[in-house]
């Protein structure tokens, strides 16, 4: 497990999140490398099939980065996220995977250093829950007769 | 099937010190849909731009990923080349393996392989990328100005100059901002009223501008070039139309409050005009502390206006505007001096801040010019300015330098030093910041001329003495403690974006900074631009700076108006919403999330349509829709799943 490397995807808005990784860059502050950002132009463009299809295809973890609360480029596209994202961490519990794969933040684009601690964390909270194994349609079955008795 | 070609960018050593460039450069020439992949020093230089001119034409490229810095600084130089090649724009992507590679990682091989992955996510999204065309739209060829200080004036006059209408709002009852309260200005000491009133006054006679003082925005709708605004005409107590501006109003009030214009060192009664130059000149009424309305006893002023103007009972009115264009020049005020309790800001009467002093130095101020103690009225005979009085404080207050403060105690210390000739002025500082033309001549005259004396170091405690100021401190040159007495104290207060700030950014959608200012769109290249497209930001609103700087952005931010109203069309980004038609259920859902309106349903077709002119692109109505009929432009579905795929895949070969 100790040389276990996790691949993330990070989905970012373009006018906080992505500005936010820009700002760390210039600052020249440092992260790990696992993760890679796709830029949307607003969070609220990221589906819930988008995030399961993301899994589905080997990350290991999802990251979502928006604008704060009030801060959204299109008014309140951070809101319509936060609720699917809240959706979905239960989706992905019923399907036996951590919640904690799929992680929120707000990072403005003023927030380099904050970016950089924010992935530093969410990249060792994955290694730490190790590689993302994937339950098959048998293994779902039958961990839902357990949890039902 | 699509022909790509790769550029890769050195960046110098920026990007190639840590990633491989030649590497992946030779790597992906044999990548699927890649037909000529290279590398250079500097994509950006015009060598650069000619290999990708070139390389277009030779091997009849469709897609162009150039792999360099962040697409907010070249996407745009590079989609103009790619058009100026004969393809279309957007077929160009920028993949940024600087900020968020190159930058960010040290080790070589690790950062080279997270380079590969953003390249080839970025190669599968120009692989799926459409030829578009931007939107064209109408625009609305009129402006509107937020803040009548010198900067909203100025980019109102340059805008009705060139011929366009301007609405001109500002929420206090007078235009002029902090420019009207200075005495004079440096660092040539123009009188500031002298050079100001008249810009004033055209201001409020130019045929294009309409003035709406004492009014306030209150919504914004639309976007860039069409903006519905609702404006506030807040109740001045006063018919404007028929009111002459004669004054005798305020001749008859008994009452006296302290006056905000003479940042309480004078009076006003509860009608009154700001200040005698005010623009326009009509009184309003304080309903606070009118007598007749806390009491309904007085009435005097009823019986004195011949014009019969005056109503109690007046209700704010509200009007819509359509506008193109908005600039925001909303100003600064000082940070509160009450903050400072460590220099007796708010609890000693003779620590005033610097505008206070700018009223004790005008010739029209409480004083009549002369310079007396607030406490006892005496007249000032010692005299201590103190600079960065909550700037460059990280700890305490603000953590940034308000760039002006060096200049005007060195104006104010001069000023004074003309006033009174057997006075003393001293100055403690940190540093003098005195880059600007004719600046750093001006401290020197200071001190040539008028004997201030500039102590480098900072106050540590401020109390009262027999019945004066005694300060303590540390002259850092001199290395050893010092104590002055002194019979006023000056402090060179932060400016602070004016209250109301964030209020109004959040009604115009507008981002702030760290300190709350408002946030540009490019530190350097786009000064100007909010990053709200259409709304442009003049003067204080965006950084302290004095009246020159203030007055060129202003001018700078006319100039973008103007360019915008020029043009036959305004074009807007094609990157929207689509529909697929027979997919489409009608549900409805996605004109629920919409906050643009932009989504209609078609009641005869059964089907949500998008409104192009209207719809921002911002994909939360492709999330939201249910059965997949809403996609958006160069950001679909298939795209941004097989741009995941492409980074997720290289972990998994390896």
């Amino acid at each position: 497990m100790s040389d276990f490397e996790p691949n993330i995807v990070c989905y970012v808005c373009k006018w906080c999140t992505y500005a936010g990784a820009d700002l760390a860059g210039t600052s020249r502050l440092k992260h790990k490398p696992n993760t890679t950002n796709i830029r949307l132009m607003c969070s609220s463009r990221l589906s819930m099939e988008q995030i399961l299809m993301s899994l589905r295809e080997g990350a290991d973890g999802v990251f979502v980065g928006g604008c704060h609360p009030g801060d959204c480029h299109y008014i309140n596209g951070n809101y319509k996220t936060q609720n699917r994202i809240t959706i979905m961490k239960r989706v992905l519990k019923e399907l036996g995977i951590e919640p904690e794969r799929l992680r929120l933040e707000w990072i403005s684009a003023n927030e380099g250093r904050r970016y950089i601690e924010i992935i530093d964390d969410f990249i060792e909270e994955i290694r730490t829950l190790g590689p993302l194994k994937l339950l098959s349609k048998e293994n779902l079955i039958e961990k839902e007769v357990s949890i039902n008795g | 099937m699509k022909k790509m070609g790769l550029f890769i960018c050195h960046c110098g050593t920026n990007i190639a010190d840590t990633v491989d460039v030649e590497k992946l450069a030779k790597k992906f020439e044999s990548y699927p849909g890649i037909v000529f992949s290279t590398n250079y020093k500097y994509m950006c230089s015009h060598p650069g731009q000619a290999l990708i001119a070139d390389a277009i034409k030779e091997h009849d490229l469709d897609g162009v990923i150039v792999a360099a810095c962040s697409p907010t600084l070249h996407e745009t130089t590079f989609r103009k080349l790619t058009r100026q090649s004969g393809v279309n724009p957007y077929q160009c992507e920028i993949a940024n393996i600087r900020e968020q590679c190159s930058w960010v990682h040290k080790d070589k091989e690790k950062a080279t392989a997270k380079a590969e992955k953003i390249i080839q996510s970025i190669i599968e999204k120009v692989r799926l990328n459409e030829d578009l065309k931007p939107i064209e739209v109408d625009v609305t060829r009129k402006a509107l100005v937020i803040g009548g200080g010198v900067a909203g004036i100025q980019a109102a006059l340059d805008i009705a100059d060139a011929g366009y209408p301007v609405l001109l709002v500002e929420k206090e009852p007078s235009i002029g901002g902090h420019m009207a309260q200075l005495s004079e200005t440096f660092p040539t000491l123009d009188c500031s009223q002298c050079i100001l009133t008249p810009k004033m006054v055209e201001a409020t006679t130019h045929p294009n501008i309409e003035l709406l003082a004492y009014s306030e925005v209150k919504s914004v709708d639309g976007y860039v070039g069409n903006f519905t605004v609702t404006i506030e005409e807040k109740a001045t107590g006063i018919n404007w139309d028929i009111c002459t501006g004669c004054g005798q109003c305020s001749e008859v009030c008994p009452i006296s409050v302290p006056s905000e214009f003479e940042k309480g060192l004078g009076n006003r009664p509860a009608i009154y005009t700001p200040f005698p130059q005010a623009v326009p000149n009509k009184p309003i009424i304080d309903l606070e502390n009118c007598l007749k309305m806390k009491t309904g006893a007085c009435g005097l002023c009823v019986r004195e206006c011949e014009a019969g103007a005056i109503n109690f009972n007046m209700e704010p009115t509200y009007r819509e505007e359509e506008v193109g264009a908005i600039v925001v020049a909303t100003g600064y005020e000082l940070y509160p001096i009450m903050n400072l309790g460590e220099y007796g800001g708010g609890e000693i009467e003779d620590v005033i801040d610097g505008l206070a002093f700018e009223r004790l130095l005008s010739s029209s101020g409480p004083t009549n010019g002369k310079i007396r103690r607030p406490s006892d009225g005496k007249l000032v005979k010692d005299i201590v300015f103190i600079q960065c009085a909550g700037s460059r404080d990280p700890e305490k207050h603000k953590p940034y330098c308000s760039r002006i403060c060096c200049m005007y105690s060195t104006k104010q210390a001069m000023l004074y030093k003309h006033s009174v000739h057997d006075g003393q002025p001293y100055i403690f500082y940190i540093d003098i910041r005195s880059g600007g033309k004719g600046y750093e001549e001006f401290v020197e005259r200071a001190q040539r001329e008028d004997k201030v004396i500039y102590i480098r170091g900072k106050v540590s405690k401020l109390y009262r003495e027999n019945r004066k100021v005694k300060i303590v401190g540390v002259d850092t040159i001199a290395n050893k403690p010092i104590e002055l007495e002194a019979d006023l104290v000056v402090l060179a207060m932060a400016m602070v974006p004016t209250t109301g700030t964030e209020k109004l950014a959040n009604v115009l959608k507008l981002q702030t900074d760290a300190n709350g200012f408002l946030q540009e769109i490019h530190p350097k290249l786009r000064p100007l631009e909010s990053t709200t497209a259409g709304f442009y930001l003049a003067g204080c609103s965006q950084s302290p700076k004095d009246i020159p700087d203030a007055v060129s952005q202003a001018s700078g931010t006319a100039a973008k108006v103007v360019g915008l109203f020029s043009g036959e069309y305004l074009q807007l980004e094609p990157t929207i919403a689509t529909v697929d038609e027979e997919l489409c259920s009608g549900c409805g859902i996605c004109i629920s999330v919409c906050p643009y309106g932009a989504r209609e349903m078609d009641i005869g077709e059964g089907i949500a349509k998008v409104n192009k002119a209207l719809c921002v692109g911002c994909g939360a109505c492709v999330a939201a829709c249910p059965s997949g009929a809403t996609d958006q432009k160069n950001f679909t579905d298939e795209q941004i799943s097989s741009m995941a795929r492409a980074i997720l895949k290289g972990e998994k070969e390896s």
